[in-house]
């Protein structure tokens, strides 16, 4: 099983990138997390530039990757209260066409961790709707890491692992109850 | 004093809905002032002996928008891949005159919960074509959230997009099927 992992921070020390570096250690056996590294080469989305057969490099090999996960796990800072620009970006050229989107159906929960004292929840949120809106079958199971700069310093601790792994352990079984529902 | 005779019987035998005469339906209030209607144009209902039983594919659902059409079959909503049919199954109907009483288990999302649809009943009649015809006008009001479909949105103003009850309606056109 695949999970696609997607980072919304572009930054090499970033603390969301560690979550999902954390996530992948912890993931079940035969779950394999997949960071995705090209979320900083996909352009700004321009309708004169979606043309079927003929979209950019970097957003076919997004939606690629997308395609070919059985399920989606991103972790997002919070950019003034919302989603960063770059996520969101993507997450829109994803959305084309809407009944063809690569998430659709697919299971996809979302992570979050900033600086600040409510761990990005409310980007989380606003990442959600935005997956909603997408046709993702988008979880609730989360984790929200506050103060990161703070939390993370040591690196990723036994208790954040446990809530990492429940979040992947939640995506698989989702991935499961997917495939039994269309068998 | 007079009085009038009233049927307050169920027709036995069984009875198929003509697609072409009959709908299915929702409306619920949306931005808290309009009312959304919406429908099914892949589904089956049946009564049998006195038992009315209903299905919808969620593939079919009707709306004015190619993408509302789309969203609507997410999880968000109906989640069509992993539950692709609605169902009602009656337990109960009482007929007094006009007046019809449906009480039934009505499966949405793969949640199952007891409803009763009132409205009309008319006929049976004999149509032009030698068909035997009857017409139920059935509505009940649900809970979304009681079938786990409970997407909304905030209002700028303040308030929710999308209203919690839904008017679940069908005009049932059935049509007494041949014998053998």
């Amino acid at each position: 099983m695949r999970i696609l992992a997607i980072s919304g921070s572009l930054r090499d020390d970033s603390h969301n990138t560690e979550l999902l570096r954390a996530a992948a250690a912890v993931a079940p056996d035969g779950v394999e997390l997949e960071l995705f590294d090209g979320l900083k080469d996909v352009p700004p989305y321009d309708a004169d530039d979606d043309v079927p057969g003929d979209q950019p490099f970097a957003v076919g090999r997004f939606k690629g990757a997308l395609r070919e996960a059985d399920a989606v796990l991103i972790s997002t800072p919070e950019y003034n209260s919302s989603i960063p620009g770059v996520l969101k970006n993507a997450l829109d050229w994803a959305s084309r066409p809407l009944v063809e989107s690569p998430v659709r159906n697919k299971p996809v929960a979302v992570l979050s961790s900033s600086t600040g004292m409510f761990g990005g929840v409310w980007a989380a949120a606003e990442t959600r709707k935005v997956l909603g809106a997408l046709g993702a079958r988008t979880l609730d199971d989360t984790v929200s890491v506050p103060k990161a700069d703070q939390r993370l310093a040591e690196g990723v601790d036994a208790t954040l692992r446990d809530e990492l792994r429940t979040v992947v352990s939640a995506l698989a079984a989702a991935v499961e109850a997917r495939a039994a529902a269309a068998a | 004093m007079s009085t009038t005779e009233q049927s307050t019987s169920i027709p036995t035998g069984t009875w198929q809905h003509d697609p072409v005469h009959s709908s299915i339906s929702f409306a619920v209030k949306h931005s808290t002032v309009m009312t959304f209607n919406g429908g099914f144009g892949d589904w089956e209902a049946t009564l049998a002996d006195g038992r009315l039983e209903g299905s919808a594919n969620v593939s079919g659902v009707r709306v004015d928008d190619e993408n509302l059409v789309g969203h609507l079959q997410t999880p968000d909503f109906f989640d069509a891949e992993q539950f692709p049919q609605l169902r009602f199954v009656s337990s109960s109907i009482e007929r007094d005159g006009d007046r019809i009483a449906i009480a039934g288990e009505l499966t949405i999302k793969g949640a199952t919960q007891p409803v009763e649809l009132s409205g009309t009943v008319s006929g049976p009649i004999t149509d032009g074509y030698g068909k035997e015809r009857l017409g139920l006008d059935l509505q009940a009001v649900v809970n979304r959230h009681d079938f786990g479909v409970s997407w909304n949105a905030d209002l700028p103003g303040g308030g929710a997009v999308l209203a919690d009850e839904v008017t679940v309606g069908a005009n049932l056109a059935l049509t007494q099927a041949d014998a053998g």
